[in-house]
């Protein structure tokens, strides 16, 4: 009996101690989900760092109309399942402003749909996969797509190369890869680069020789990889130790320095392309990379630039709306500031456009950004001019 | 090209086999299919690399040093999982699923200590040769992994038919009870048994922690998904049994790379891991099986 009395005043009280703190706070609260543990914990807490970089520089500079920013930082642990747990919490019980994340584009398939039921601007940052921004017109992202990335990669590697015909290896059971291995089977398709042969891998391989003295017969003339870094490097390695010489041509999953940890110098002549690059020197970038280096005391990666460059945007969205304190419409006047932001971030240029039309339902928001394109020399990657 | 996919597959093939071995040598003896030999071959890579880090062993040396660490773990998970399971004449299942727990644990353990991340050993642990005629290329860590493999193989089984020793565990894998009547210390062989094979196993994963730059937590699933096949392939419990179904299945993944698609290069091999149990459910060697019914 009392247990069920305890049932039904409990969001009665939770209800009054959220009113009660949102008539006191003048901070605007903003969400983010990130995998701070797991296997994609790499990639979470480079982002998280990201944003309290931003949001720290922000609140520094006085706020947004004297508005702080607040981060409520959840942990979804890389796991659909959590990432819709965590949020529901952020924007029923925290009544966060909107939600970043989450990490993974599987994982954004799953929540996502939960913000645009509530009307809350969901905005990833680190979400490539296709049709993340299909899913509603509350879905954005600042992540680059590899389908606008590998092109411009590919065609700079084919004129600096002079390449007739590739072969492509990569993931055959991994979300990322597959889907990288996609767009460069098209891509090649587009730009009429015959594939002399394509192998693949599963998770968990470590010994690639069948697959690669099996490329080497086919003799191409550089080898694309659709990979994560160690399984990269370590084909990398290995094609050396069959004799081979040629460049290989890569998507993000190659933009590390643990490329060149494993790989040394066997990576010289590698070819990815990134929206981001510690060698851009542009103000905007080196200002990042020093206050990152300051901070944390380690170097940043394409991670954290697009989460730092991504709460930047919504500090330039909040700046040209008054919030009135009703939830419900502030959120929905975010959503409507976003789409005009323009920024010079770390990772260049940005703006938004419009997702491709899916009939019979509105969509959010991608990213329109240049791609760099880069070249291993010497054991890091540097701009190819 | 084939001459070039017969050296991968010779170099791939003894991983396997000797991974297999120590796993055999358990089920042979004990009886037990010992799930946590994946973690303890991993183990064993780490220790090797710890060893070298941190005391700059000399890699020979530090092989040796992990093959003792990673056979003490064997023996602490004899003592502590597979000894009272024993006592308690548990049924075959409990010991089993007792060391997925362990497998569990112990790579859990690993993450926690040494993270995520692939490590590789230090720059200079490792040969960097390779030796070239024509168009073929052989490193010298895949000769080393061959000749490795076959001598342990080889102690392995001169133990096994030549000494009193083997007499001895060969006599306990017929039955431990005629073994214990007839005055062999049946315990104390137990845990022999349980120490070689994981001091074996963890050899496995030095060798392969050397040749793949790919030390992780999670190394030893993939490999004992292949250790399984290769036990049951060559008769549960059969050394040569290992061996030679070590190396077949190399072949086997390797020539499906070449010949038909890398698609289906773990297709092919527990497809005909699949077929050989409907031809002959006791193994290509197996005896172990008809003579346990």
């Amino acid at each position: 009996m009392q247990f069920k009395t305890l049932l039904k005043t409990l969001p009665l009280l939770m209800l009054a101690a959220g009113l009660g703190s949102a008539a006191h706070a003048a901070d605007v609260k903003l969400g983010l989900a990130a995998a701070l543990t797991g296997p994609a914990a790499k990639y979470g807490v480079a982002i998280k760092n990201g944003f309290t970089l931003a949001a720290d520089e922000v609140n520094a500079a006085g706020g947004v109309n004297g508005n702080k920013l607040q981060l409520i930082i959840e942990d979804e642990q890389g796991k659909k399942e959590e990432a819709i747990n965590v949020f529901k919490k952020l924007i029923f019980k925290d009544k966060a402003l909107l939600v970043f994340g989450p990490t993974l584009s599987n994982s954004a398939f799953a929540a996502d749909p939960i913000a645009n039921a509530a009307k809350v601007v969901a905005f990833g940052t680190s979400n490539t996969a296709d049709g993340i921004t299909a899913m509603g017109p509350f879905t954005f992202r600042n992540s680059v797509m590899e389908a606008d990335v590998l092109p411009v990669t590919t065609r700079a590697a084919v004129k600096h190369f002079g390449i007739k015909k590739v072969a492509i290896i990569y993931g055959n059971d991994d979300a990322f890869t597959k889907s990288g291995y996609d767009v460069f089977k098209g891509t090649l398709a587009d730009q009429k680069v015959p594939v002399t042969t394509t192998e693949a891998y599963a998770k968990g391989d470590v010994d690639f020789k069948a697959q690669l003295t099996k490329i080497k017969a086919s003799n191409p003339d550089a080898i694309v990889c659709s990979c994560l870094t160690e399984e990269a490097a370590n084909i990398i390695l290995q094609t050396r130790a069959l004799g081979m010489k040629q460049p290989f041509i890569g998507g993000n999953g190659l933009n590390s320095p643990k490329l060149f940890d494993i790989a040394k110098g066997a990576g010289d002549d590698t070819i990815m392309g990134s929206p981001w690059s510690p060698e851009n020197l542009t103000p905007a970038n080196k200002a990042f990379i020093a206050a990152y280096k300051a901070k944390f005391g380690s170097d940043p990666d394409q991670f954290a630039a697009q989460a730092y460059d991504a709460l930047h945007v919504v500090a330039d969205a909040l700046k040209k709306i008054k919030l009135s304190g009703a939830i419900d419409k502030d959120r929905i006047a975010l959503q409507q500031a976003l789409p005009s932001v323009t920024i010079e971030g770390a990772t260049g240029k940005f703006a938004f456009r419009k997702a491709p039309a899916v009939t019979g339902k509105e969509v959010g928001y991608d990213a329109q950004q240049e791609a760099i394109v880069n070249i291993a020399k010497g054991g890091k990657f540097i701009l190819l001019k | 090209m084939l001459e070039q996919q017969l050296i991968n597959a010779l170099s791939l093939g003894s991983v396997y086999a000797l991974f297999a071995l120590g796993f055999t040598l358990v089920f042979g003896v004990l009886g037990v299919i010992n799930l946590s030999h994946g973690a303890i071959f991993m183990l064993g890579s780490y220790a090797a690399l710890l060893l070298i880090e941190h005391f700059a062993l000399p890699l020979w040396l530090a092989m040796l040093a992990a093959m003792l660490v990673s056979g003490l773990i064997g023996l602490a998970v004899d003592c502590l999982v597979l000894r009272p399971l024993r006592a308690r004449n548990a049924p075959h299942l409990a010991p089993m699923i007792a060391t997925i727990g362990v497998a569990t644990i112990l790579t859990s353990l690993a993450q926690g200590l040494f993270g995520a991340e692939n490590k590789r050993f230090p720059v200079g642990t490792i040969p960097e040769e390779s030796y070239n005629w024509g168009n073929l290329h052989v490193t010298a860590v895949q000769i080393g992994i061959v000749v490795i493999s076959f001598i342990l193989m080889l102690v392995l089984l001169a133990v096994m038919r030549r000494t009193q020793l083997g007499r001895a565990l060969r006599a306990i894998a017929e039955s431990p009870k005629a073994a214990y009547l007839l005055g062999i210390n049946v315990e104390g062989l137990f845990y022999l048994t349980s120490f070689a094979a994981a001091a074996l196993g963890g050899a496995a994963g030095v060798l392969v922690g050397l040749s793949f730059n790919a030390i992780t937590p999670f190394m030893g699933q993939p490999m004992l998904h292949k250790g399984i096949a290769v036990i049951i392939l060559g008769g549960m419990g059969d050394i040569r049994g290992a061996m030679i179904a070590g190396l077949f299945l190399g072949f086997a993944e390797v020539l499906t790379v070449a010949y038909i698609s890398s698609d289906f290069r773990d297709a092919v091999g527990f497809g005909l891991l699949f077929l050989i149990l409907l031809v002959k459910p006791s193994g290509m060697f197996g005896k172990v099986l008809e003579r346990k019914a």
